[in-house]
């Protein structure tokens, strides 16, 4: 995409859930321009994987509509969502154990194969070539996440940073356009953090893709977002650049209380 | 892109593998090895064919997706009546058998197939216990319907189905849908369905039509639950409903579960010596039923993934490791 | 319909659903602490219908009351029960859910065969423990020891409810499933409180076992299997794990059998399990019971 594009690649309008009459998440506005990076931040409970949740088509909105790429996206199942360009990570790692580093990229990929059963069955050229192309595609993906030489093991075998990061991959492998990540950084050692930061960097310049974040390590917030968005209580408090952010009272006073209780 | 050599190799060894073993079967039997017992012996291994395929495909639903069906024996049973019909429809008209039978488990097997769609759909949105009883429900209905209509016989007995099925012509059909299922399951399919298994929440968000693959999954498992039924039906010549009850369904996954859920050579294993097991103890027949329960007690307890986990046999393993064993023959580059 | 066949298979209906609540109650007490369907639970009304079998008469000729037959009944179905626990279950429980059920069948199918081989495949014919008339109530009979049994059905429901809700270790079992770890610290025998439920639950059995002896004196070896699965359906109906939902399942179970069969009789085993389909697929955790999604 050489020219210049205004649509914005997320936009979220006046989203919102309702569970059984409490608002997890309630007039959520947000959008995320091409290449953009942007962090979604606040308080424990304060309906962030909710907000995740909603976009992935994984709850359906209550009120309100989103966007990707200017297309409305509201009840759309999870994998039509992907298959429009929306991948994301999980908080609690959830990765397909029992299947190895390669498998677990190539299974995010089934989008993209065209073999039918009987070239599977028969093992036709068309398959050999398919097959083939993923696994270099794959081996491209895990060696961008720094997980090279780690194909044939299992991914319940991985230490807890490199479960991470193969999230990461797996997501990079549906080829999207926006990417959320979902506190990337949690559990990871400063040395790990580090890491994390230069790989999500290359795949924004790599890739041209946009990127939202949840994390709670705010000093990586700071470090990486363009702009921060916070929620709390399911409602957006505070909107800004990451200096705006760091010195908005309704911000401080989110995460730190007020003075008087 | 060519096939890649290692494959080609393996694929041809398996096929020579198999190419003997037929040739042990058969000269076993036209030997007379058996004596007066021949047709008895042959009518076992005929049993362990077919029930390899239920078998091996039912693994599909269990092993592959990691879900509990109890309700194969529905499936195997549209399998056999819609096999017999249409066989009895063919026969005497000139045709040659095995391409009746072919044609009569074909449509066995889609009619199974479609079955298999049918109660998919609504049946595995459900999951676990829930998924369980439900095709167990199924599978009764399917019963039921069969005790009730005119062209099953009504509920009684359906007899004089020709019988098509020998064992050589049986060994072959087992291998051909033992193969099928294999190339399933190691292609884009059996990997998706796996990580449906693992994560299904992780699947969608990979991109991944859940319901789709698991129904069609659950639809491939049905078809050759019916081939396989359509084979019981022309080795058997006469069925009645109630065979394809609650506890034949119960049998299948027991033989499923013992031999390994995620292999299918557990499958093909298992299936052959728990469905000949009964035969063989046929001397004790008050004690065997008592005998096969202990085991499978004892399997669960001692080895609660089954007996082969998810181990699978290849035979191009096992010749390069007899082949290393002889130390003049080291192969380059190793 | 008239209304007096109506109200004769509105009694039937509930005698039927009463005994398919009393076996329900022992497969939702089961599944509802270790989450596993206890297949064998159909084969201990056979067990317990066989006690009554060979004890009834025992109990006549000494000249004790026939009754007592019952109290022996549920001794020996209460062994039987916690037997299978400790000897099969115990040993699977913690290799998951696949194993856990096929123990359950593989013992369905021990405890199927022990029977055939000690006492054959011919039905036996259990004596009646009460003779009770029947009496005519605007043109409709009512058997006396039909209500009898629903009165005992329903008074079993009850004493299981109070017994769950209100006593010490009633709480314990409804706090085993719930977090396991946590009712561990808090002092709870865990394996203890299993092997109780399924003693429990095995003695219901026994009284079970009774009424259907009430109903129908044949008792086979295989009496118990289709009868169980039946129960699990009218347990799932009403909501597993939860007492009312066994006996609401159960007591709709029995209904639905005995009208169906009046218009379509070859039929109503399907009209049955069809309506438990589209119930799991409305209200996936049954009538009574919670949706609890999962959480991402």
């Amino acid at each position: 995409m050489a020219e210049k594009n205004n649509t914005p690649v997320l936009k979220a309008q006046n989203l919102g859930i309702q569970f059984g009459g409490l608002k997890a998440v309630d007039d959520f506005n947000m959008e995320i321009g091409q290449s953009e990076l942007v962090g979604l931040i606040g308080p424990n409970g304060a309906g962030k994987t909710t907000v995740f949740n909603l976009i992935t088509g994984v709850y359906k909105p209550t009120e309100g509509s989103f966007y990707l790429n200017g297309k409305k996206m509201n009840g759309k199942k999870t994998h039509q969502i992907v298959e429009a360009g929306i991948a994301r990570t999980f908080q609690n790692i959830r990765l397909f154990k029992k299947m190895t580093v390669i498998d677990n990229v190539k299974a995010a990929m089934q989008e993209k194969t065209t073999y039918n059963m009987a070239d599977a069955v028969f093992r036709t050229k068309k398959y050999w070539a398919e097959e083939a192309a993923l696994t270099k595609r794959a081996k491209e993906l895990l060696e961008i996440v720094h997980l090279a030489g780690k194909e044939e093991l299992l991914a319940a075998n991985l230490p807890y940073g490199q479960q991470r990061r193969l999230e990461i991959a797996r997501a990079l492998a549906t080829d999207m356009k926006l990417l959320l990540l979902d506190e990337p950084a949690a559990g990871m050692n400063p040395t790990e953090t580090e890491e994390l930061l230069e790989i999500i960097n290359f795949i924004r310049d790599e890739f041209k893709i946009s990127v939202l974040l949840i994390e709670h390590d705010m000093s990586l917030v700071m470090k990486i977002c363009q702009r921060i968005q916070v929620l709390d209580f399911g409602t957006t408090i505070a909107a800004g650049t990451p200096q705006e952010i760091a010195s908005n009272p309704k911000v401080i006073e989110a995460y730190l209380g007020k003075d008087d209780e | 892109m060519k096939m890649p050599k290692k494959y080609k190799r393996s694929y041809l060894l398996n096929f020579l593998g198999l190419l003997l073993l037929y040739g042990i079967f058969v000269a076993m039997f036209e030997s007379q090895i058996f004596g007066t017992s021949t047709t008895y012996v042959k009518g076992i291994f005929t049993t362990a064919c077919y029930t390899i395929v239920m078998v091996t495909s039912l693994n599909l639903v269990v092993g592959c997706m990691g879900e509990f069906s109890l309700g194969h024996a529905g499936f195997v049973s549209v399998g056999a009546y819609f096999s017999a019909i249409t066989s009895n429809a063919l026969v005497g008209k000139g045709i040659p058998d095995l391409l009746i039978l072919i044609i009569a488990l074909l449509v066995g097997g889609l009619a199974a197939g479609l079955t298999g769609v049918l109660v998919g759909i609504p049946a595995l949105r459900l999951r676990g216990d829930y998924l369980a009883i439900v095709t167990v429900a199924f599978a009764e209905i399917i019963r039921v319907c069969f005790c009730n209509f005119e062209f099953t016989g009504g509920g009684k007995t359906m007899s004089g189905i020709a019988k098509l099925a020998d064992f050589y012509w049986a060994f072959w059909i087992m291998v051909v849908c033992v193969t099928i299922m294999f190339m399933y399951v190691r292609s884009r399919y059996g990997r998706t369905v796996k990580s449906i298994r693992e994560d299904y929440i992780a699947a969608a968000a990979s991109g991944i039509n859940v319901t789709y693959y698991k129904v069609l999954t659950f639809a491939v498992a049905a078809f050759f639950a019916g081939v396989g039924g359509g084979l019981y039906a022309h080795y058997m010549t006469a069925m009645i409903p109630t065979n394809f009850n609650f506890n034949y369904s119960a049998e299948l996954l027991s033989e499923v579960i013992i031999g390994g859920t995620g292999s299918l050579t557990g499958s093909v294993i298992g299936a052959a010596f728990l469905s000949s097991l009964p035969e063989l103890m046929r001397q004790f027949s008050t004690y065997r039923m008592l005998a096969y329960s202990i085991v499978l007690v004892l399997v669960m307890i001692f080895r609660p993934g089954g007996i082969f986990g998810t181990w699978e046999f290849s035979l191009t393993r096992l010749l390069e490791k007899f082949d290393r064993r002889r130390p003049h023959v080291q192969k380059e580059g190793e | 319909m008239t209304l007096s066949l109506f109200i004769q298979s509105l009694i039937n209906g509930l005698n039927q659903g009463a005994i398919y609540a009393l076996i329900a109650l022992g497969y939702t007490m089961v599944y509802g602490i270790i989450r596993m369907i206890n297949f064998a639970h159909g084969d201990f009304i056979m067990i317990g219908s066989y006690t009554l079998f060979y004890t009834i008469p025992v109990m006549v000729n000494i000249g004790m009351p026939a009754w007592m037959a019952v109290a022996i009944a549920v001794v020996v179905c209460t062994v039987v029960g916690i037997l299978v626990e400790t000897i099969a279950y115990k040993p699977v429980r913690k290799a998951g859910a696949m194993s856990a059920l096929i123990t359950a069948l593989a013992m369905s199918i021990f405890l199927e065969n022990l029977a055939m081989a000690l006492f054959g495949a011919k039905p036996h014919n259990v004596q009646k423990i009460f003779t009770l008339p029947t009496i005519t109530v605007a043109g409709v009979a009512l058997p006396l020891n039909v209500l009898l049994t629903i009165g005992i059905g329903v008074a079993m429901m009850l004493l299981m409810q109070i017994f769950i809700k209100k006593t010490k270790i009633g709480k314990a079992m409804r706090a085993v499933p719930q977090d396991r770890d946590a009712a561990i610290l808090s002092g709870i025998n865990v394996d203890k409180i299993i092997t109780l439920t399924f003693a429990i639950g095995s003695g219901l059995a026994a009284i079970a076992a009774l009424m259907y002896c009430a109903k129908y004196p044949r008792v086979t070896n295989d009496m118990g299997s289709m009868m169980g699965i039946k129960a699990f359906i009218a347990a799932v109906f009403g909501g597993i794990g939860i007492i009312p939902g066994a006996m609401l399942g159960g007591i709709l179970v029995g209904l639905i059998e005995i009208f169906v069969k009046l218009y379509a009789p070859g039929w109503y085993e399907a009209i049955t399990y069809s309506i438990l389909i589209v119930i799991l697929l409305v209200k996936p955790s049954g009538i009574l019971g919670k949706n609890v999604g999962e959480k991402v």
